[in-house]
């Protein structure tokens, strides 16, 4: 367990960590960036496994696979919207090679 | 082992935020989720060995369960997430951010069950879930549970009305009255629940927490979303990290609070940027359709402007800045249109594309629609980059977009945009915009740039005016 002032401790410089981050953004990666940020509180997938992991009783059996249904989606989800859109992000100084994806 | 685990979480914890770190720049932001991405497989795979786990009663059904579960969840999100439309992301984002919110709300049930069942234990009968949990684990996992309902319920309703599924603003007379009653009422429910030990009161404030999810999001006008969609997505943050110091677990509250505060930081950004507070967003608004101010019309007459003439104007000029709209992703013209840059590149003019930060349906989603049409991302440039040059530009081509390029935000105080930073295509030598027809913008606003005299009207749908202009270049 994580108690107390320690507790405070990662909640201030977490806190902080994040602010950091976005104040230097510019504004072209602001939609993968929301999106990033999306995927990483996918996280809560290892909680909702746990939660289910754990679970005692048939109720919060349901719950809990509720739990770890949505969270895995919020995790691949996600991280697959984000790949595909930072993947387009190129450089015309590097030579563009032709992709045939979808025409 | 507990130690093991406890550093691939430190490990995941690092490589998110060096992720996301990376994420700010686009020369590495594709590494970044990579990265991000192979922290949270780490975490996944080591959870599976938390001692708690393989020693609970029912350890066989529930790891088949939790593989089950992420096999459908995963599932369905890597099959919508790889077809979705790059023009629908927003939505998309909304729905995965809607599913984290009610992953941490449906952890939080499962703790206060477990506490409610505890606390049924005791003999005395007088155990609360206050006095079984402690007061700062339940205070916390009741808050995330509130924070995680809303945001799930709430984004649902963004992703519907984003999708053309919804398109009611206003559900109740007086509707802000009541969502302050239902808040109260809901908070009053998360105190009854810390001072009992009840299943009821817990299934009762979930349910208020639900509607109040739904009541904030649907006054909410289309234009406004994208400020509440990355609330939401900060609120859900914030809920997953509080459900982590529930459940003692290190990776959920560093990047559960890291995406709390960042997001809560991009939002304000959003918001400033549209000029709009974030209190203004869900207490009133342009585009909800109660403000229909259409300022004081422009007078005058529009100038058209054959295909072929724009053509020629712009195969001739030195410097070329286009303005791209959400109406240009809607007619799909954004492939046309770099098609139109590359010939035009060909013949010696310099081409950028001008971005508002409010483009698109979100801040930066029109880079990414450029993006994927092909566009490189150093031809595109900021508005406080690009606005000093236009007075150097001999043509800037606006496509599908009105209310970001309108001067009377700058100049005329009774316009309900005013106060909003616009691109200045006015001073170019030249505007020519492409456009359906003659009616008024998004907000419903008289744009007098297109009375202006250096401005002249290419009508036509994007697609084809784009179709158009590159056959003129390409005949010369």
């Amino acid at each position: 367990m994580i108690e107390g002032l320690a507790a405070i401790y990662i909640f201030l410089l977490a806190g902080f960590t994040g602010f950091e981050i976005i104040s230097r953004v510019p504004v072209i990666l602001h939609t993968p960036l929301m999106s990033g940020s999306n995927f990483v509180h996918g996280i809560v997938l290892v909680g909702a496994m746990f939660a289910l992991g754990i679970a005692e009783t048939t109720t919060e059996q349901i719950i809990g696979f509720i739990a770890v249904l949505l969270g895995a989606g919020n995790a691949v989800g996600g991280y697959v919207v984000t790949e595909r859109m930072l993947e387009m992000f190129k450089s015309s100084k590097k030579s563009a090679p032709a992709k045939s994806e979808d025409a | 082992m507990t130690l093991l685990i406890q550093a691939s979480y430190l490990i995941a914890a690092v490589l998110f935020i060096l992720g996301l770190k990376q994420m700010s720049s686009p020369v590495t932001a594709r590494r970044g989720i990579v990265w991000a991405g192979a922290g949270m497989v780490l975490a996944t795979l080591a959870t599976f060995a938390t001692p708690e786990i393989l020693g609970s009663e029912q350890a066989t059904t529930n790891i088949i369960l939790i593989i089950i579960a992420i096999a459908i969840g995963g599932g369905y999100a890597w099959t919508s997430g790889k077809k979705v439309a790059m023009t629908d992301m927003p939505q998309m984002i909304a729905m995965y951010n809607g599913m984290g919110g009610g992953a941490a709300a449906a952890i939080a049930a499962v703790e206060l069950l477990k506490a409610t069942r505890e606390a049924g234990h005791d003999l005395t009968g007088s155990a609360t879930i206050g006095t079984t949990l402690g007061a700062d684990v339940a205070i916390l996992g009741i808050l995330g549970a509130i924070i995680g309902t809303i945001s799930f319920s709430g984004s649902i309703i963004a992703w519907a009305k984003l999708d053309g599924r919804m398109n009611r603003s206003r559900l109740l007379p007086s509707q802000h009255v009541v969502n302050a009653v239902l808040a109260l009422v809901t908070l009053g429910f998360a105190v009854a629940i810390y001072f009992n030990a009840d299943v009821s009161l817990i299934i009762v404030f979930f349910a208020l927490a639900l509607v109040l999810g739904i009541f904030i999001t649907v006054p909410v006008g289309g234009a406004d979303m994208p400020v509440i969609i990355s609330l939401f997505n900060a609120l859900t943050g914030l809920a997953v990290g509080f459900e982590g110091y529930v459940l003692g677990n290190a990776a959920m509250i560093v990047a559960g609070i890291v995406v709390g505060s960042a997001g809560s930081l991009l939002t304000q950004l959003m918001a400033k940027a549209m000029n709009r507070s974030v209190a203004n967003v869900f207490f009133a608004g342009v585009g909800t359709g109660d403000s229909t101010a259409a300022g004081d019309g422009a007078a005058g007459v529009m100038k058209e402007i054959q295909a072929q003439d724009a053509g020629i104007l712009m195969a001739y000029a030195s410097q070329v800045i286009i303005i791209p709209g959400y109406g240009m992703a809607v007619a799909q013209a954004q492939h046309k249109i770099w098609e139109l840059t590359q010939l035009l590149d060909e013949k010696g003019v310099k081409v950028k594309f001008a971005i508002h930060p409010v483009a698109g349906r979100m801040p930066g989603h029109m880079n990414v629609l450029l993006a994927e049409a092909g566009v490189p991302y150093d031809k595109i440039y900021d508005m406080e980059d690009i606005n000093a040059d236009f007075k150097n530009t001999t043509v800037a081509l606006v496509i599908g977009a009105n209310d970001v390029v309108n001067p009377s935000a700058k100049n005329d105080s009774s316009s309900p945009l005013f106060g909003m930073p616009i691109l200045d295509a006015i001073k170019a030598e030249n505007v020519i915009v492409i456009k359906r027809g003659r009616g008024a913008g998004f907000s419903g606003v008289e744009n007098p740039l297109f009375f202006a005299d250096n401005a002249k009207m290419l009508f036509g749908d994007g697609q084809k005016a784009a179709a158009e202009l590159i056959q003129a270049v390409k005949e010369l």
